[in-house]
């Protein structure tokens, strides 16, 4: 759910550095025709039905959070296959209530794991034939059956691969195990953990319960999104004993009670200096010196660290059944409207994001590619050591728009890539006592 | 004839109900609507006839706590900006004599609102953080040793950033009636000995009734209908009635987020009611 997350890439690297936009954006121009290049030929090789002349009076319209749905992304895909795509930003709040109330007013529809199984529920969305999908098979098994590494991925909350097919293209309920038939495509991802200020909090952060030591009363912050917050909070609660859920993204209403209770209480004694809802937010308050840790997304860590201070992501592996990451992901819907040739068009975009530019550039602000294959040839050997591997940079590296981020010798906070996802121990979700949860949320905001 | 009176009449009142009927009264129909139905949990809405939504929002203490916190936010807002918008709109009125410099200042104060309602809020947050301006100059000045946590993400914030942006609603009616206020009375009170408390609490104030009615009416409805400024100034730290029924509509709960609309709607009707109680602002404008 990462609700506001949006504002977070364009609107920070808009509003920090204006006056190298423009050089950035022909700089960009130039990095993606040489991509486009690479690949165009590739991306319609595999629709020979298609006639270039009868395509480019297609739009398609992608609409979703600002930091799966980026214009740049959309951009270049628009360049490389030759039809028009409009990328929409809205809050995950209001991209839900569109994707249901006004279907036709959208054709890609970006989801979550959860988002998919509402938009199934509801019918809006037709399933996606796996069989046109050419890099199908190239899809981490997270998403495709589960798994990663012979390791069986978490299923607390809605994860990716729960929410992935259905059994025919018209159904409205999910079904378990694989199918021909997939509800959305995973396009980008990432495991969420805490943040916080090296220097000031004095020893190093690799448990959820750190973000409720009482040192930092008067300093420490929290998400408030109702149904991502809670899960943070349980990881708090779960990582200092206090409780053990039987399913943190499915919570009871004991469990509820307790967590909501629990968290009024840390209120009371004045732990939480803020809540937070945006990326915008959580980086402001932790470089304005309001917080010295939080639960906190990536590249807001990576953001802070631009403006030079030190701001570390605390590496939380599971342990004794306890810690690990809460994992999002996002991807691609295609809604029930589409039919003809601008369904063609919508599988050609489809097949695009795999193809590997799109991969690359999320990779380069912290986030992954379901199909790291396809990323890895756009992206440079010091990227890839850097952002997967997590080796030390043995170069700066610079963020997607081209502002240097990294000093040569840095590692990534939380290592390699593999670490990392296999640490995932819950994902975002929508719990089944949601109304409940999100009552009771609200007896925390008032208190 | 009077058939032709009640024409006119309905055609007086037609802009009216032109902007009314298609973007008040249909979606309110709609919202009524709903608030009756069902949630199926994912979304859908159960055509049927329930009152759990009502009962659900009448049954709990956290109804109450909402309500209080955002009449708390209410209150204070109106008393600030009263005050504020009556003392500004009072110089503007009374003290200064060139009508064209009144009119001149008038548009100055009006100049803050070129900008967004979220710019205006958010530039305070740079002025009252932990290591804000305000805070800085205190600690230098060695007021304080600490910084003032009170003065961001608290109701503190929340206020200042609602007088900030509301006090303009105050100003603009109270002056409008301050500014037909016969001079000639005034020196009539004068001649005839009252003090300038007497001329305020006699002459000025209740004359000015319909402005500071007016005033009240935009700034209650808006604070009321309003959960952003609370959202960021109070660092989340609070909630509102808004806020918690813009959750509700997060996780598609329209029929509760419905029910909660409603009973706000006639919350305000109640409140505005009362304002409007107090003073009769037909018969004063038309004066």
């Amino acid at each position: 759910m990462a609700s506001f997350r949006d504002d977070s890439k364009n609107s920070t690297r808009g509003s920090k550095k204006k006056e190298t936009a423009i050089s950035r954006r022909s700089l960009l121009k130039g990095a993606g025709a040489a991509a486009g290049a690479v690949i165009g030929s590739g991306a319609i090789k595999g629709f020979p039905t298609i006639w270039a002349q009868e395509i480019k009076d297609i739009e398609l319209r992608h609409v979703g959070v600002s930091y799966s749905v980026v214009k740049a992304i959309g951009d270049q895909a628009a360049k490389d296959l030759g039809f028009k795509v409009t990328m929409q930003n809205l809050d995950t709040s209001a991209a839900i209530n569109r994707f249901i109330t006004q279907p036709n007013s959208v054709d890609i529809a970006d989801l979550e794991g959860w988002q998919a199984k509402l938009a199934t529920k509801r019918g809006v969305i037709q399933g996606i034939d796996i069989s046109k999908i050419k890099e199908f098979d190239n899809i981490l098994p997270i998403f495709t059956k589960g798994e990663i590494d012979g390791e069986v991925v978490s299923r607390q909350g809605i994860s990716p691969y729960e929410a992935m097919y259905i059994e025919k293209p018209d159904s409205t309920e999910l079904h378990e195990g694989v199918t021909d038939w997939a509800t959305f495509l995973p396009q980008v991802y990432n495991a969420d953990s805490i943040g916080y200020r090296p220097d000031l909090v004095g020893y190093e952060v690799t448990e959820w319960k750190h973000l409720i030591d009482p040192k930092f009363k008067g300093k420490a912050a929290i998400l408030d999104v109702p149904a991502i917050g809670i899960m943070d909070a349980a990881l708090c609660f779960e990582s200092a004993g206090l409780i053990t859920y039987g399913n943190k993204g499915n919570m009871t209403k004991e469990e509820i009670d307790f967590t909501v209770n629990k968290l009024i209480e840390l209120k009371k004694e004045g732990h939480f200096r803020a809540t937070w809802t945006t990326f915008d937010q959580s980086v402001q308050l932790m470089a304005a010196g309001e917080v010295v840790i939080q639960s906190m997304w990536s590249p807001a860590v990576a953001a802070v660290r631009v403006k030079g201070i030190p701001c570390t992501y605390a590496p939380v592996n599971k342990k004794n059944g306890k810690e690990g990451y809460r994992g999002w992901c996002n991807g691609m819907g295609l809604m029930k409207h589409l039919e003809g040739k601008k369904l063609d068009a919508a599988y050609e975009y489809l097949n695009w994001y795999y193809s590997g530019w799109q991969g690359a550039f999320v990779g380069r602000y912290g986030y992954y590619s379901p199909v790291p294959s396809t990323a890895k040839p756009f992206m440079t050997q010091a990227e890839w050591d850097f952002w997967y591997d997590g080796k030390p940079a043995p170069d700066t590296i610079n963020d997607p728009y081209g502002v240097p981020m990294e000093k040569p010798g840095t590692v990534r906070d939380g290592g390699s890539f593999l670490e990392r996802v296999k640490n995932i121990s819950c994902w975002n979700t929508l719990m089944d006592e949601a109304a409940y949860m999100n009552k009771r949320w609200n007896d925390f905001k008032v208190a | 004839m009077t058939l032709r009176r009640h024409l006119t009449s309905w055609l007086f009142l037609s802009p009216l109900l032109v902007v009314l009927i298609p973007f008040f009264v249909l979606p309110f129909i709609v919202v009524l609507t709903a608030s009756f139905f069902d949630s199926d949990g994912f979304g859908g809405l159960l055509p049927t006839f329930t009152l759990v939504n009502y009962a659900n929002l009448f049954t709990s203490s956290l109804t109450l706590n909402l309500y209080l916190a955002t009449l708390k936010f209410t209150v204070l807002t109106w008393f600030f900006s009263l005050i504020l918008g009556f003392l500004v709109a009072y110089f503007l009125a009374f003290h200064v004599r060139n009508p064209l410099l009144g009119i001149g200042l008038f548009l100055l104060c009006t100049v803050p609102f070129w900008t967004s309602n979220i710019i205006r809020m958010i530039s305070w947050i740079p002025l009252l953080g932990k290591e804000g301006l305000i805070n800085m100059a205190l600690l230098k000045l060695g007021l304080i040793h600490e910084p003032l946590e009170i003065l961001l993400f608290s109701s503190v914030a929340v206020v200042i950033a609602y007088v900030h942006q509301l006090t303009i609603f105050m100003i603009v009616p109270i002056f409008n009636s301050m500014a037909r206020i016969d001079k000639r009375v005034v020196e009539a009170a004068l001649d005839a000995g009252a003090s300038r408390l007497d001329i305020m609490r006699l002459i000025v104030i209740p004359m000015s009734k319909s402005g500071i009615a007016l005033g009240s009416i935009f700034v209650v409805s808006i604070v009321m209908g309003d959960f952003f400024v609370v959202k960021v100034m109070s660092g989340g730290g609070s909630a509102s009635v808004v806020g918690a029924f813009y959750e509700d509509i997060s996780v598609l709960q329209y029929p509760s987020a419905a029910a909660s609309a409603v009973v706000l709607t006639v919350a305000l009707m109640v409140l505005i009611g009362l304002i409007l109680r107090t003073v009769d602002i037909r018969r004063e404008i038309t004066r």
